[in-house]
């Protein structure tokens, strides 16, 4: 059963101003910029080594472990070097990153592509997304082809395509419905095949009426596949958000959508699968929203990955200096600490906001309104949690559910006192993430210790064998050897 | 360089000082009616009592080292000053002004560290300890002199009743209904006896009665309170399950017993109630976040006052219903909270099931 609602959420204006601009494909630059670390889970490892020859849609760098995804080359050329390079990170830290020069000719390897796709067996279907470095690409980036393996082992009776787009700004994925839609279509049909043929619900938010009259048509002729226009709210395109809104369940604490029988991916997400299982494309270039009061020509723009966003602001032009930089929409996004960051697989939307965009405020002391608990779409009680972190009362605030927050940003938008809620908990999260890390490095040490402890208590005790073993040893041979001299000595005697 | 700000980049549309100056704004026609009401010395009086509370807040932000500009411009001590000013006899002299502004604004909120952080509502804090120091000027009322009718004093006159006192107090002052009830029951009369001289239910909704100036109109005041709820100022909770409780309650008695339990419409229009569940009870620094602790909240205020007026010793009773459930929300707030996404339990259930398991 559907809801009628979600709980909570804001509604920001929407600013959604380039939903009509059609998209604009970028020349590959000079150089890209290619972070090992693009994935949630462990870093791709170099495939490649300095000055070797790549070609366009190569692997460079694999996959590492379960969760992990290959990164292929945007373009023809040879690789430069193995770097540190500033990370899509507000503190702009250096990540190892491999910088490829692009010699401008497009050389490309032969693929071998299926004659049709949608035939494919659902385990070579996920195969090959995973081969293609495809990830999550409405921001999460969790490798696709994981949530793929995962709804194949529980058998997920649901698939849900978030086309949502909450964030205000973007319009990548409207633009990639209403432009793309064959291809985009042919993603969810494959998606809907790799799950052993769900049922298919393409979520789309009611401000996008384009999108979802194309979308409409595209999945008349598919029983299984259909569209069901959402609220606009944010954040209605968070997963958990949408799963609940959809189905009426939530996912339970600690659990996977997939436990709850659902399988959720993004529309760019479906976009490039289609490009990587029917036309052996692997996971190259995105569509990325730039907009923003700064920017001079606003639009999509399909940048080869690793482009960086400098170089991509100076394609798009600039009317002014930029009061700040984002990557990803203003609600989630990042803040940039300068522009000579590259694009990632995840993001979609690259931000140059005008002074007059941002609208700085006083920060006031909390009147405890409860505006944040209204808005907050998990149930929480920022201004408790907040109140605790700031007295860094970490394990109070874990209790009242610092670990359940999504760092939506719904209750700082709502704050009257402009308090930087979310802040605060990325703050907590961090020390949680430490305090972890700390707790992993402590068990480890300890289990080494117990384990020298047992040796040591081993070797002692053979030891002490050993030598009771050697005295029982001893006394019996004096023990023998004094009865054979008192043999001898009673034979003397006799 | 700066450190890059936290997301979220842009802001909702609320902000303090709108709030508190929205708020301000729908108690502006109930107040222009007090006053017009009851002439000069009303005027004179919430002049003093608003002016001191600023000035009150003022130096204690100087003292304790904050931005005074700043807080100041929130507007916070313009609201408490004048709802303050709402809950006093509009002919009370200036000191009870300046005194009262005292007490709410320096010992109700700003000992306990300014705005956000006082446990009760300072106006009503204010307002007891009046109340309970100077039972006589306190409860001095006195029937309504517009401006221009006979009787009103002129603005020399007024000025002295503000400065100096009623000259002839006997003259001019009469009980209030609630008040009148009181008496009138304990002298062992009759209620439908009692009522039908003083008590007029629309005079009592417009407002042309005596009593303090948010005592007065009901209709302005639910009206004013409405606004702020469909401006998402305050929810519909803590108003809504206050007045319903006090009508159930009024409508329960008043049918067991006519003769000494008075109905709905006279408990609903009388005294500050209209005031006190809009203006006073929703103040969110003291009364719960969750919604479900929110109605708690109310009803227990709407339960508070009926047990008052009706049975305790003062006639009148939304401060100090107010004030005993202020007490209470640290309390509501630890356990009545919003269900979390994925967790098992919600609110009042989740609370009992807990009981449950540890006992």
């Amino acid at each position: 059963m559907p809801k009628l609602r979600i709980r909570g959420g804001v509604h920001p204006q929407e600013r959604k101003l380039t939903s009509e601009i059609t998209i604009t494909r970028v020349p590959t630059p000079e150089r890209l910029y290619m972070p090992l670390k693009q994935h949630i889970g462990a870093p791709a490892a170099p495939d490649k080594v300095i000055d070797e020859i790549v070609h366009k849609g190569q692997i460079i760098a694999r996959a590492q472990g379960n969760v992990s995804a290959n990164i292929h080359a945007p373009c023809s050329g040879y690789l430069e070097q193995i770097t540190d390079w500033a990370a899509p990170h507000p503190s702009g830290l250096p990540t190892r990153t491999m910088v490829l020069v692009n010699d401008g000719k497009e050389l490309r390897d032969e693929v071998s592509t299926p004659v049709n796709p949608l035939f494919l067996r659902p385990e070579v279907i996920a195969e090959r997304v995973s081969q293609s470095g495809i990830v999550g690409l409405g921001g999460a980036t969790f490798p696709s082809a994981v949530k793929l393996t995962l709804g194949q082992s529980r058998n997920t009776p649901v698939l849900i395509i978030n086309g949502c787009e909450c964030e205000p700004y973007l319009t990548c994925d409207d633009r990639l419905m209403q432009e793309r839609t064959q291809t985009v279509m042919d993603g969810i049909q494959l998606l809907a095949q790799a799950l052993y043929g769900p049922q298919t619900i393409i979520a789309i938010e009611k401000n996008k009426p384009e999108a979802i009259e194309a979308m409409e048509l595209a999945c008349r002729d598919f029983g299984n596949i259909e569209v069901m226009p959402v609220p606009t709210r944010y954040p209605m395109g968070s997963e958990k958000q949408l799963i609940e809104y959809i189905t009426g369940r939530q996912v339970p604490v600690g659990k996977l959508s997939a436990d709850i029988g659902v399988t959720l991916h993004n529309i760019a997400t479906a976009y490039a699968i289609s490009q990587a299982v029917r036309h052996g494309k692997p996971l190259t270039h995105r569509i990325v929203t730039v907009a923003g009061g700064a920017v001079k020509r606003p639009g999509n723009y399909e940048v080869p990955i690793g482009m960086l966003i400098s170089d991509l602001l100076a394609f798009c032009g600039l009317k002014e200096e930029p009061q700040r930089i984002l990557m990803g929409g203003p609600m989630m996004g990042q803040a940039l600490p300068h522009a000579d960051i590259p694009i990632t697989k995840g993001c979609n939307g690259v931000l140059a906001m005008s002074r007059a965009e941002i609208g700085a405020r006083d920060e006031h002391p909390c009147i405890r309104c409860a505006s944040c608990v209204d808005a907050c779409p998990m149930g929480l009680s920022p201004l408790t949690m907040a109140a605790l972190l700031k007295k860094d009362k970490l394990d109070n605030a874990v209790n009242i559910g610092l670990k359940d927050c999504i760092l939506c940003g719904s209750c700082s938008f709502a704050c009257p006192s402009a308090i930087p809620l979310v802040h605060y908990f990325n703050y907590g999260k961090g020390e949680l993430l430490v305090r972890a890390q700390q707790q992993q490095k402590d068990d480890e040490i300890k289990r080494l210790i117990q384990g020298r402890q047992l040796r040591m208590a081993r070797l002692e005790k053979e030891k002490e064998e050993m030598v009771a073993k050697r005295m029982q040893a001893i006394a019996k041979r004096k023990a023998a050897e004094k009865a054979a001299a008192e043999q001898n000595s009673e034979k003397e005697v006799a | 360089m700066l450190k890059p700000p936290s997301s979220p980049h842009i802001s909702g549309f609320t902000s303090v000082p709108v709030i508190m100056i929205l708020v301000v704004l729908s108690l502006l026609p109930g107040t222009m009616l007090g006053i017009y009401q009851f002439g000069w010395p009303a005027l004179f009086l919430f002049l003093i009592t608003v002016t001191s509370a600023i000035l009150f807040e003022s130096i204690c932000l100087k003292i304790s080292g904050k931005p005074v500009r700043i807080y100041c411009m929130d507007f916070s001590a313009l609201l408490t000053g004048w709802l303050l000013a709402m809950t006093l006899p509009p002919w009370a002299p200036w000191w009870i002004g300046v005194l009262g502004s005292f007490c709410a604004i320096v010992i109700g909120k700003q000992i306990f560290g300014g705005i956000g952080q006082n446990v009760f509502n300072p106006a009503m804090l204010a307002r007891t300890i009046l109340l309970v120091s100077f039972p006589l000027e306190m409860t001095t009322w006195i029937a309504p002199r517009p401006f221009g009718s006979a009787g009103a004093p002129d603005l020399a006159a007024g000025w002295s009743i503000t400065s100096i006192g009623i000259p002839d107090l006997d003259a001019v002052s009469s009980a209030s209904a609630l008040g009148h009830l009181r008496t009138e029951l304990g002298r062992g009369q009759l209620l439908p006896d009692i009522l039908a001289p003083v008590y007029d239910p629309i005079a009592s909704a417009i407002g042309t009665i005596n009593g303090s100036l948010g005592e007065t109109s009901a209709v302005l005041f639910l009206l004013g309170g409405l606004f702020l709820i469909y401006k998402r100022i305050i929810t519909w909770h803590i108003p809504a399950s206050m007045l319903a409780t006090v009508a159930l309650m009024a409508l329960i008695f008043s049918r067991i017993d006519p003769n000494h339990y008075a109905g709905p419409l006279f408990h609903l229009l009388g005294g500050g109630l209209m005031l006190g569940a809009f203006y006073i009870a929703t103040d969110p620094v003291t009364s719960p976040v969750s919604s479900v602790g929110k109605i708690i909240f109310g009803t227990g205020c709407g339960l508070l006052l009926f047990i008052i007026r009706t049975w305790g010793n003062y006639p009148e009773g939304v401060a100090f219903s107010i004030l005993l459930m202020n007490a209470a929300t640290p309390l509501i707030d630890h356990y009545i909270k919003p269900r979390i996404y994925g967790h098992p339990g919600s609110g009042i259930g989740a609370f009992l099931r807990r009981q449950k398991q540890d006992s």
